[in-house]
């Protein structure tokens, strides 16, 4: 069985391109250009170096000591928060300003939830000289001010999304409404491995340096290339399909992949989407979704803006139905609490998102010696005030 | 041959088709604006069901149909207000709304429904057509409903020409690529668009639609095709206190 897309954009049942024929020469001019783009050398050599000199890979696999005793277990932690703008999404974004660049396109836009790939993006769009314009819902504007001032400072319009739940959800909704308005000369770097093929392909190839580094990583530090765990925290799931990548199809390693339960996967606030939701089309792709018997989508809700989104990329869905991966949920509650314990344990405050992977550690039972890699996509700087308000602070 | 097929059978030109929300402005409002638009003088319509997240959409109806949601509109409710439809409505009836809520209630369930309460077509703009092709044209066609291929200015010929041959009531040509409720701008680059594509002499009636919204620009659209479509700004006119009287005004620049 494979688990990577299929040459019509499926991962088993699940990807596409579900989009109005307005989207279509955008989406399939991308389709047809991406790989080539990408492989090609020049791209390749541009690419690394951008990722070592701006962004500061490899970024480091760091031996969690007091973490590792805690949990009886070997607890590597991917520092993805050490990344020049403090998470994953600057991997992406790189690659995507590129591929722009290489399409001729003169304009970018993008949506975000917690700030981090508006402000990756805002980032990029500074290096190149390229004008951007980052859709945020409305609510995710308020809850992350610092990521807000800082896209401002690069030079990015920042235009809140008014709709419905007025987060995620419905900046994808407004970027996507703009990319139909504006189909010649944009490109739209959509930020999670979801959206219509070939975004969640193209996404996880430029965020897969995540586990091409950690295996290389593991046999220095190891001497062993595939640990037990591979964990990461899933909105969309762009941390964790650039986690998983080079392990997916090891079947040794064990993909766990941690959801946002909110105030619990049955209090009606959640965002744990393979738990609640069910097949359906969101966004472009034929993926899992939160959603009403009528086929609405339901309105999720997580402590962290970016694990607040009622849908995950076709490809987790590809990897829950089969079951090669293991998808839990980690509450609010219990995501804050093991964002201070690494803190106080180990001097990292992780951004809430990260700390739901970390969570889950609590219901882990490890054998003697076994290794974890846990994804640490983001760091805490833009939560400090939920976690002030939290813990009194 | 359904009442669609029909209508382009007889009538060539000056076709005015209407689009409305399903459930908006109150929930028992979709029959009493089918009744009045026929009796306005529309040749057809095409009746939305809402979707909470309708990409393809400007703020309009996007605001329609989160407001019909709100009134507690689902595709079983529709299908319920229609079940008389044919007693009193005539005039050809589409259906168009995402693939999200269609694939939910089963594909095979709503071309069923469709043809039991008369319904003679449907848009689903996110549907892809190899999709469409491939698993359901035979289920569509079986039931008698005319699925409606959107076309825009950046097309392609191949990609109109397999439209053309998978149509059999018309094709929709957006004015231009954008969503719903803008402005048509009859430039130079859309009459060299819509003359392009008359000149591709396709099998399908040609409908404009995206940008209609009165009497001026439903005159513009007329002469390169066979009529035109208006949405939001008839949805925009909608009186919530006295729907049928909301309608008789709006259509009377048009008949």
């Amino acid at each position: 069985m494979s688990y990577f897309v299929n040459e019509r954009g499926y991962y088993g049942d699940f990807g596409g391109a579900y989009i109005p024929e307005m989207l279509y020469p955008n989406v399939e001019e991308l389709r047809q250009q991406y790989l080539g783009i990408i492989n090609e050398p020049s791209f390749q050599e541009e690419f690394k170096a951008l990722l070592k000199d701006y962004v500061g890979r490899p970024s480091p696999l760091y031996l969690a000591k007091r973490l590792s005793e805690k949990y009886g277990a070997n607890i590597f932690l991917k520092r993805e928060d050490l990344n020049h703008t403090g998470a994953h999404k600057i991997n992406n974004t790189i690659g995507q300003i590129l591929l722009a660049e290489r399409l001729g396109k003169k304009r970018i836009i993008a949506e975000t939830g917690a700030g981090q790939h508006g402000v990756a993006t805002a980032t990029v769009c500074a290096l190149r000289g390229l004008e951007c314009v980052v859709y945020m819902g409305e609510i995710d504007i308020k809850r992350q001010a610092p990521n807000v001032a800082r896209m401002k400072m690069l030079g990015a319009k920042v235009v809140p999304a008014t709709s419905g739940s007025k987060t995620l959800k419905d900046a994808t909704n407004e970027a996507m409404r703009d990319w139909i308005n504006n189909p010649v000369d944009t490109h739209y770097i959509i930020g999670s491995v979801v959206g219509p093929h070939p975004y969640p392909d193209m996404v996880s190839i430029f965020q897969s340096v995540i586990s091409e580094e950690t295996k290389k990583q593991l046999i220095e530090q190891t001497g062993k290339d595939q640990p037990d765990y591979v964990m990461a925290c899933v909105g969309g799931g762009s941390n964790a399909a650039g986690m998983f990548y080079h392990f997916i199809d090891d079947q040794n390693v064990k993909l766990i992949a941690v959801e946002a339960a909110g105030k619990g996967v049955a209090s009606g606030l959640s965002a744990a989407t393979t738990y609640l939701g069910k097949e359906g089309v969101l966004h472009g792709s034929r993926s899992i979704l939160m959603q009403t018997s009528d086929g609405q989508v339901v309105e999720p809700h997580s402590v962290s803006a970016g694990l607040d989104y009622p849908g995950i990329g076709p490809q987790h869905a590809h990897l829950f139905k089969t079951g090669r991966g293991k998808y839990v949920s980690i509450t609010d509650d219990e995501s804050l609490d093991a964002g201070l314990l690494l803190t106080q344990l180990e001097g990292i405050i992780p951004a809430i998102e990260s700390a739901h992977a970390l969570a889950y550690l609590e219901y882990m039972e490890f054998k003697e010696g076994e290794n974890v890699v846990v994804c640490l996509s983001g760091r805490g700087d833009k939560d400090m005030e939920t976690y002030m308000k939290h813990f009194n602070l | 041959m359904n009442r669609l097929q029909q209508l382009f059978k007889n009538k060539k030109k000056d076709i005015l088709s209407i689009y409305y929300t399903a459930g908006y402005p109150n929930l028992n409002d979709t029959l009493k604006i089918a009744e009045a638009l026929e009796a306005s003088g529309a040749d057809f319509m095409e009746i939305g069901f809402p979707y909470s997240d309708p990409v393809a959409d400007g703020e309009v109806i996007q605001r329609s149909s989160k407001q019909a949601l709100d009134n507690g509109m689902t595709l079983e409710i529709l299908f319920d207000q229609l079940k008389d439809l044919r007693k009193t409505v005539s005039i050809p009836i589409l259906l168009m709304g995402y693939v999200n809520v269609v694939l939910q209630y089963g594909v095979a369930n709503f071309c069923k429904k469709c043809q039991e309460v008369g319904v003679d077509g449907c848009i689903i703009p996110d549907l892809p057509m190899y999709e469409y092709e491939e698993m359901y044209h035979t289920c569509f066609e079986e039931h008698g409903i005319s699925n409606i291929f959107l076309v825009t200015p950046q097309t392609s010929e191949e990609r109109i020409r397999k439209i053309d041959g998978l149509s059999n009531a018309f094709i929709y040509l957006l004015s231009s690529a954008a969503t719903t409720g803008k402005n048509l701008d009859v430039s130079t680059s859309a009459r060299d668009y819509f003359a392009r594509i008359q000149a591709m002499n396709l099998n399908n009636p040609l409908m404009i639609g995206f940008g209609i919204s009165d009497k001026k620009t439903f005159d513009s659209a007329n002469e390169y095709a066979s009529g035109a479509i208006i949405g939001s700004a008839f949805v925009k006119s909608l009186n919530e206190n006295d729907v049928e009287e909301s309608v008789k005004t709006f259509m009377k620049q048009f008949r």
